[in-house]
């Protein structure tokens, strides 16, 4: 069953004889070639994402100051960033807002401009002791003259998003964008058969520990993420039919491009930051190749109502929501991507490219993602089960 | 020749002289209807392109105030910057004349500034800011 090996694959590359291709030009060659010779033939297939994802932020070390201050609470151009580590380290999450600016600039314009090179005004406070006597410190830093800058991302790559629609008579504001009323048009996230998980839908090659590209330079999938959920139902092809698994990842933001990381405001709703990431998958064998060639038109989702007053869950496929219109209730509805296609392609092309100029080597999974792992609900209760 | 865009708002039980008719017979107006959503019981409006020389168009706004209709003339654009936008595709569905849309091969933003209604949804959809309405 087994062709070939990630060393193996590698060592191809090294030599600067891989065979790459992204999640979309196999479907040309597995149409021409089968899919047992393209199997043998292609070595790589590529994947991209660039989509908003809430649950991202960046890791600071600023440095001690002369005399050292332990900052218990700092604030980064007048967005709160989490201070309850070390005395000079703070995480800095994309959707916190601005103290004087709210929703027009928060946590993910701050990592945007980190990235850029901009200077950043940093702002804290200390209670003061002994070792570090300093209580208050205003200054500049940018991301040449910190120490460390490392985005670390709970949950990036859901596999399969669903889809969002409004049954009421009023516009709602969400992070799924404006949704008309009266199912006045439907958006989706995803950059569907190019998608990371799509192609690996069962995580055989991706797992703890694989280089992927993230934010424009290479960084690693550290752990599974938030809410993933290996459990969901899924179809034939193993493609999940709804929310499933999720990625933590790591990169170095010092070396990352703000042409694929980008704050983004959703009306009402929030700040967010579009993450581009792009993962390589290895053709180790036929079943690989079969999972890397999935289309639109066999990658499900559900469609629900975000007003939460229908319970709709219609099922539709990536290709019935990318060709602009669906069915809901006997109306043909407009559709709307979130996520960038154009530039998650750019993504798995430029991967292609790294991977062809032997710059991206792969990576076997450290340790492989967990395939079960239930999502519970917050249960709210009045007091402790503990003393009962 | 010059080219305004209007917005002709009708009152709910009006029954008015035929408006089209008199605007292209009697001012020798082209005017290419964008929008409209006219019904006999609720506030109805129509968002045309009217082209003709300024004369014309003066002549002929002044008719529409006469049979007693008020009406805005959309004075701003929607600047798009290009540059800047990253073609997620946000602000597509919801712009009614379909004015934007997404390129189904290339999956570029396609917008027609001819058909824009000037509505601002977009710049309130866009997640980037790169929709702007014109000073």
């Amino acid at each position: 069953m087994a062709y070939k090996t990630v060393e193996e694959i590698n060592e191809k590359i090294r030599a600067g004889k891989a065979v790459v291709c992204t999640a979309e030009e196999i479907l040309d060659i597995v149409e021409e070639k089968g899919v047992k010779k393209a199997a043998e033939y292609v070595d790589v297939v590529t994947t991209g994402t660039f989509s908003p994802m809430c649950s991202s932020g960046v890791f600071l070390n600023f440095g001690h100051s002369d005399p050292p201050i332990k900052m218990s609470k700092v604030w980064l151009n007048g967005v709160p960033a989490y201070a309850g580590i070390a005395a000079v380290d703070a995480y800095i999450g994309a959707t916190e807002l601005s103290e004087q600016l709210g929703m027009q600039y928060g946590g993910a314009h701050v990592i945007q401009d980190l990235i850029e090179g901009k200077d950043i005004e940093l702002y804290a406070e200390s209670y003061g002791t002994d070792c570090y006597p300093r209580k208050e410190i205003k200054t500049y830093i940018n991301k040449n003259n910190i120490n460390q800058a490392y985005m670390f991302n709970p949950r990036n790559c859901y596999q399969n998003y669903p889809a969002a629609t409004n049954s009421t008579n009023k516009t709602i504001y969400t992070y799924m964008g404006t949704l008309l009323p009266n199912y006045g048009n439907v958006n989706y996230s995803t950059s569907g058969q190019l998608s990371p998980l799509l192609n690996d839908p069962e995580y055989r090659t991706i797992g703890i520990g694989t280089r992927v590209f993230i934010g424009g330079t290479q960084g690693y999938v550290s752990w599974q993420g938030t809410q993933h959920n290996p459990e969901q139902g899924r179809g034939e092809n193993g493609v999940p039919l709804k929310l499933a698994g999720t990625l933590a990842l790591i990169g170095d933001i010092k070396e990352m491009s703000a042409r694929f990381v980008r704050a983004s405001v959703y009306e009402k709703y929030g700040v967010s930051l579009f993450v581009g990431v792009g993962i390589p998958i290895p053709i180790l064998d036929e079943d690989m190749l079969i999972k890397t060639a999935v289309r639109d038109s066999e990658i499900f989702t559900s469609i629900v109502d975000k007003s939460g007053q229908e319970d709709l869950d219609l099922k539709v496929s990536y290709q019935q929501l990318k060709s602009g219109s669906v069915e809901i209730r006997g109306k043909a509805v407009r559709t709307a991507p979130l996520s960038s296609i154009k530039r998650a392609r750019e993504i798995a092309d430029i991967l292609k490219q790294q991977i062809i100029s032997s710059e991206f080597l792969l990576t076997s999974p450290v340790e492989m993602l967990p395939k079960t792992n239930k999502i519970s609900k917050l249960e709210v209760r009045g007091k402790s089960n503990e003393n009962n | 020749m010059k080219t305004i865009k209007v917005c002709v708002y009708f009152p709910p039980n009006t029954i008015t002289k035929p408006l089209m008719y008199h605007l292209v017979k009697d001012y020798d107006l082209q005017v290419n209807i964008l929008n409209a959503d006219i019904s006999l019981n609720k506030n109805g409006k129509l968002v045309a392109d009217v082209t003709g020389t300024e004369w014309n168009i003066e002549a002929g706004l002044k008719f529409i105030e006469e049979i007693g209709l008020e009406y805005k003339l959309f004075t701003k654009t929607i600047i798009w910057q290009e540059d800047e936008c990253v073609h997620c595709g946000a602000c597509t569905a919801i712009c009614p004349s379909e004015a934007i849309s997404m390129d189904k091969l290339s999956w570029q933003l396609c917008f027609v500034k001819e058909k824009c209604l000037v509505c601002g949804l977009c710049v309130k959809a866009c997640p980037l800011n790169v929709m702007c309405l014109s000073e």
